[in-house]
């Protein structure tokens, strides 16, 4: 009956090597996979020594529809709306590819945790609006039979902006906007900021803007850890291991205007495990580079960027790893329960964090300010030179505190606009972007989540529309500027 | 089997959407007041018109239809005690401009994200208890700083708040001119409360050990 089927397979096999003419090579390889297919029922047989039962469960599966890079919070959340938006359950195969199980070096942990409505662009005020409603309905959206309800210790209290003269305008541009969107913000003058919160120095602010709902701080680790739970429940299958190769095939194709374009495709991903120079081929129908700080490594691998400067094929990604320091610090006399993730005319920023008097905060460098992203060691100067003195001038009961300790994590920043990256690339057609946010990638994972999976799956953007983000604007040199970056 | 107890858990969420949905029609024709006052009868509460007494549901969850003929009172005071109310259900309890007394005593639903949206009652809230709710934290509390002309606070009782002693004290600093009455440091037995017929807040002495009342400065 075997023998039937292998010979059934063979003669199938000279109708199909009419697909192997179409480019020259065999995309299909249908020998080789022919061959391979006898060899196993060969070693099924009793009698045949059994080569098949070597051990394979450390390593990825050998196929996967879709192989997210990067498990953070971003690579997550497109695993989950990829299989909650799939049209049948069990319809996709999703890999999700983290090198780090520990997260040690990942945004997503390190990160402060803020959520805010307040940026310039609309896209990116929807996307906080829906990701604030995420959250909020977090035990609805992960919940998992048996599980434990999430706690995801959500602060509410709000983001205050101050700005000076010189950025008032601005300022109030942007609420008129973020109100229009549904986002509840009110504009403050110094003096009804003075009578709110007696502890700010008004002196230099012309105008300030407050979150009354909807914007606060969170727990960055419990989302990911009900990301993760939820997801393995859905049947996403995880990997710890390392893209170092792309297998990739090309395409020439013309364009309406008669020019040559090389397009590619992406075969296989190769995985390299940890500790070990074992990798696994994986083959997949489309890649999402979700990974993070590393998105432009990443990308590179994959050929996007190789090609003369100026053209399509030799525009990289320009997303690039930022080292931002947070400083946890104790003042006993600072502002009280009510404070919000306050940001200066400065740079400088901090909220509170938990219920002793103890301040997270930090400031983002000047360009020329910029540590070396080589390692993730914090340098206190900073804090002595650069923090420190604009904290005492905006909070004068900041003159007298003590750091008690500090870290540093990865902006995956984005050099061109410091705004995210979506969708698919326009050479690369199975490579799907979801980074570059630029420090606001935490908040806006959900939006971008089911952004990803909806043109992954549907082909366009159906919720929020992120054309602006999509890659060629770096091409066409079209920049959708975050103003508000903290 | 997973697919059953799925389907269960997803009912149950659904139930308590359904039973929080915005009365709009009833808004329509009668207003946000009476609109909101047959939003919290129906779930089991009371509500207390200005210059009228009390109105309460039966245990049917009935109430007579003499509510909708106060179109032009505002409704001064609200007890949701225990009553399923959740963060959309909110919506028809928000636009009362004038009400000074809510009970939102043991409600399982209310959490962190229904403190973060009283602000809006701001201009006229004097009493506000939250005794009992499982659900409520620091967190939420804090977000109670906008509401300034709060006189009486009830945070007794809350089992996720996990330090109440210095959670107490930060919310009083938050609010130098409210009376906040916390968790009795000599906490006796269960005791019933009694039932006041001019505030439904039920007024539990808070005879603390620490000495002077809470500051009312």
């Amino acid at each position: 009956m075997l023998r039937r089927v292998l010979q059934l397979g063979l003669g199938r096999s000279l109708l199909i090597r009419g697909l192997e003419t179409r480019s020259g090579n065999s995309i299909l390889d249908w020998d080789g996979k022919v061959s391979e297919f006898k060899k196993k029922i060969q070693s099924i047989m009793p009698g045949e020594p059994s080569n098949l039962m070597c051990d394979t469960k450390h390593l990825p599966p050998e196929h996967s529809d879709v192989v997210i890079v990067g498990g953070g919070v971003v690579g997550l959340s497109v695993a989950f709306w990829l299989k909650k938006l799939e049209k049948r359950q069990g319809a996709i195969r999703v890999l999700v590819v983290e090198r780090d199980h520990t997260y040690s070096k990942a945004s997503t942990g390190l990160s402060v945790g803020g959520i805010r409505q307040q940026f310039s662009l609309p896209q990116n005020v929807q996307l906080s609006l829906f990701s604030v409603d995420f959250l909020r309905n977090i035990n609805e959206y992960l919940a998992v039979v048996d599980g434990p309800p999430l706690d995801l210790q959500f602060n509410p209290l709000g983001y205050l902006l101050l700005a000076s003269e010189k950025g008032a305008a601005v300022l109030e541009t942007n609420v008129k906007m973020q109100r229009q969107e549904g986002a509840k913000i009110s504009l403050m003058s110094p003096e009804q900021l003075q009578k709110k919160f007696p502890w700010i120095n008004t002196e230099g602010v012309a105008l300030a803007s407050y979150g009354l709902e909807n914007e606060g701080w969170f727990d960055p680790w419990s989302l990911l850890q009900g990301l993760r739970r939820k997801v393995q429940s859905m049947g996403v299958l995880f990997c710890e291991g390392e893209v170092t190769r792309f297998i990739t095939s090309s395409n020439s194709m013309r364009n309406s205007d008669g020019e040559e374009v090389n397009l590619k495709r992406i075969h296989e991903v190769h995985v390299k495990m940890d500790n070990s120079l074992e990798y696994q081929p994986v083959e997949c129908a489309i890649v999402v580079n979700a990974a993070g700080a590393w998105s432009g490594q990443l990308a590179e691998l994959a050929g996007i960027g190789k090609g003369p400067p100026g053209t399509l094929e030799g525009t990289k990604l320009p997303v690039e790893p930022r080292k931002r320091f947070v400083y946890l610090w104790h003042c006993p006399q600072g502002p009280g329960l009510e404070t919000p993730l306050v940001t200066d005319t400065s740079g400088v920023y901090f909220r509170r964090e938990g219920l002793s008097n103890n301040y997270v905060g930090g400031r983002s460098p000047t360009e020329e300010e910029e540590p070396d992203p080589a390692d993730l060691e914090v340098d206190h100067d900073f804090f002595q030179n650069k923090v420190w003195p604009h904290l005492a001038q905006r909070v004068p009961a900041f003159e007298a505190l003590k750091v008690h300790s500090a870290w540093a994590g990865y902006y995956d920043y984005n050099t061109f606009d410091q705004n995210g990256v979506v969708g698919p690339h326009p050479l690369v057609v199975n490579m799907y972007f979801a980074s570059g946010f630029s420090g606001h990638g935490l908040q806006h994972a959900p939006g971008v989540g089911r952004a990803v999976a909806e043109v992954l799956l549907g082909g366009c953007f159906q919720t929020i529309d992120m054309t602006p983000f999509l890659f060629s604007r770096f091409y066409l040199e079209e920049k959708v500027l975050e103003q508000n970056i903290i | 089997m997973e697919f059953l107890r799925e389907n269960v858990l997803q009912k149950q969420m659904q139930k308590v959407s359904l039973e929080n949905r915005s009365f709009t029609i009833i808004q329509d024709k009668y207003g946000r007041d009476i609109a909101g006052a047959c939003f919290i009868l129906q779930h089991g509460g009371s509500v207390k018109f200005r210059d009228r007494e009390w109105i309460r549901s039966d245990e049917y969850r009935r109430f007579s239809a003499e509510v909708l003929k106060f179109q032009a009172v505002p409704v001064e005071a609200i007890d949701a005690s225990g009553c399923a109310i959740n963060y959309h259900g909110l919506d028809n309890l928000l636009p009362l401009k004038k009400l000074q007394c809510l009970s939102l005593q043991r409600c399982p639903h209310v959490d962190d994200w229904c403190l973060s949206r009283l602000y809006l009652l701001a201009d006229s809230l004097q009493e506000l208890s939250l005794a009992g709710c499982p659900q409520i934290s620091e967190r939420g509390l804090a977000c109670l700083h906008h509401l300034s002309n709060l006189r009486r606070l009830d945070i007794s009782d809350l089992p996720g708040v996990e330090y109440p002693g210095l959670t107490q004290i930060l919310v009083e600093e938050m609010l130098p001119n409210c009376e906040v009455v916390g968790t009795d440091w000599t906490q006796e037995g269960p005791e019933e409360q009694p039932q006041d017929p001019a505030s439904p807040i039920h007024a539990k002495p808070a005879a603390r050990d620490l000495g002077d009342p809470c500051g009312v400065s």
